[in-house]
């Protein structure tokens, strides 16, 4: 079952001189499947932002559907069942974590009781235990992006929205928030985040859309985008002359006391190996090298 | 709960910040130099009292109105605070009603301070109480919220420079808006009469809330005038916000 679609999503801004509209989505489709981490990928100013804030509701499309649950998302109660982190984590900063937390559970509803059990247990896994009492304004980027973190978990949501959310954040804060968003995962949820941070999609996401320049250049789940695309297969070995190895026409690149061989397809690879076990050599490593989710990326946008 | 988690935040806003607290401050202290303005006067020392004592109030919970309530919206846009909000379950509808309810209620706790104090200090100077005052405060009140409600509709969709040259020209026009009514009846061209006569319907005519002449030369006040008077304000008020939520509504937050 789908939890977001998004169907001929087009939207355009007018400039402020001679009022000329210019096309920002250019019909973006995009299907996000039940318990899915879908990636969207993206260089800065391709749509990102733009389309996260057209499925809010901050936005307003000139065509297309957007659809959460198969409802349209038209209707602020659906927001009922989102979370969302925007990429700037503007928060009121007069206000304490706690007070900030206990202010977003009040806005989907949440009795008193249960925010502050909500509160306190969200505070504890965004690793902000102890600062809860401490104002908005005081806090640092990385501890306000937590903070936005919990805020959009605050009404257990079923769909979780993130915008750029590893941004401003050291490594640890990046692999703790990453591990947040796989429990989400776990539990059931979907997560629909936006990044230009091709790690965290490689290590997270289950499926990928690049937008570039308001299109949807390609979508797959990451699997299949990136397992179809080994490249070479690098072979490392020794304890081989030297001589031998060129007599055999092998074009090599001499390390230390190994040779290492860049295979274009399995049968010269195979080859390779049968040539290394026959002169009794030794066999280091072989090692299938795939297309990063960056070539692909950078291929995709030439 | 929603509409009210809004006017909670919106009252927090505005008492956290130290302006808020100086002008509550100006205006009892102004109040104050009514005793010291009395003195130097020759005659009626309460009368003088009462009048600079009103009016230093009436002055400083008109500036809190104003600058808390072209701020309202705008630092919400400006600050991207309202992505997080309008991303959750609420509707455009309960966010104006909410951040009027929320500033209602800051001028309401910023007037009956400066008030208590006020009737504290006239108390101890003249040892009586004129209840009057009470209604002026009472009128006083709905005039604040006439003045938040029309800020309410600039701020949501102009800056906050250009809100408080509007929200100010419109109070200052409200005040003297009766002179429209004495100049509409001596035109003769129907068409400039017909603007005049717009123009006198539907700019808030703030003079109905001006009780003080009244209460300083302790005159009766009329129990109907004071009850058109918050009728006005309440009518006033709903088409205010009606025509917010509307351009609000129309609002995309880039």
């Amino acid at each position: 079952m789908k939890a977001l679609e998004i169907r001929d999503l087009r939207k355009s801004f007018r400039s402020n001189f001679l009022f000329k509209k210019y096309e920002i989505l250019k019909a973006i489709n995009i299907n996000v499947e039940k318990g899915q981490i879908y990636g969207f990928l993206g260089p800065n100013g391709a749509g990102k932002t733009i389309t996260i804030k057209c499925i809010l509701g901050l936005l307003f499309p000139d065509s297309g559907q957007i659809l959460i649950n198969n409802k349209p998302a038209t209707n602020p109660e659906i927001r009922q069942i989102l979370g969302f982190l925007p990429e700037y984590p503007f928060f009121y900063d007069y206000l304490t974590a706690k007070e900030f937390l206990h202010f977003s559970a009040m806005l989907f509803s949440i009795p008193s009781k249960k925010a502050s059990e909500v509160s306190k247990k969200l505070i504890k896994q965004v690793g902000l235990e102890g600062k809860e009492n401490i104002k908005l304004k005081n806090f640092s980027k990385g501890m306000l992006q937590r903070i936005g973190f919990a805020q959009a978990l605050i009404n257990d949501p079923d769909i979780v929205i993130l915008d750029e959310p590893f941004s401003g954040l050291d490594p640890i804060g990046r692999k703790e928030l990453r591990d947040i968003v796989i429990a989400l995962k776990n539990s059931g949820k979907t997560v629909f985040f936006s990044s230009h941070i091709l790690q965290d999609m490689e290590l997270i996401a289950d499926k990928v859309g690049i937008i570039f320049n308001g299109n949807i250049i390609k979508e797959g789940k990451l699997s299949d985008l990136v397992s179809h695309s080994v490249q070479y297969y690098d072979v490392i070995f020794s304890n081989i002359d030297k001589k031998k190895v060129e007599a055999n026409k092998i074009n090599f690149v001499c390390r230390d006391e190994s040779y290492i061989v860049r295979c274009q397809d399995i049968n010269t690879m195979n080859n390779i190996i049968e040539f290394v076990i026959l002169n009794k050599g030794k066999i280091l490593s072989v090692t299938p090298i795939k297309m990063t989710l960056e070539d692909i990326f950078l291929k995709e946008i030439k | 709960m929603k509409l009210r988690a809004i006017a909670i935040n919106t009252f927090k806003e505005a008492v956290r910040n130290k302006i808020y607290y100086l002008l509550i401050a100006f205006g009892i202290v102004f109040a104050f130099s009514s005793r010291l303005v009395s003195l130097l006067t020759l005659g009626d020392q309460v009368r003088v009292l009462k009048n600079v004592g009103l009016a230093s109030i009436n002055f400083f919970s008109v500036l809190i109105a104003i600058f808390t309530g072209i701020n309202l919206i705008y630092k919400e846009i400006d600050k991207k605070t309202i992505l997080n909000i309008m991303s959750k379950p609420i509707s455009r509808r309960d966010f104006i009603l909410g951040k009027f309810l929320g500033l209602s209620y800051t001028l309401l706790v910023a007037l009956v301070s400066m008030a208590t104090v006020f009737l504290l200090f006239l108390l101890i100077s003249t040892g009586d109480i004129d209840w009057n005052i009470l209604v002026y405060f009472c009128l006083l009140y709905f005039e604040l919220l006439i003045i938040i409600s029309i800020s309410l509709v600039f701020s949501s969709f102009s800056t906050p420079i250009l809100s408080s040259i509007f929200t100010i020209n419109l109070y200052l026009i409200g005040h003297v808006l009766w002179t429209f009514n004495e100049f509409k009846t001596r035109l003769v061209e129907p068409i400039t009469r017909i603007i005049i006569y717009l123009i006198y319907y539907i700019l808030p005519n703030l003079e109905k809330f001006n009780l003080r002449d009244q209460i300083v030369s302790n005159e009766k006040i009329n129990p109907m005038i004071v009850l058109t008077s918050i009728l006005y304000a309440l009518v006033y008020i709903a088409a205010m916000l009606t025509l917010a939520i509307l351009i609000f509504n129309k609002r995309e937050f880039k």
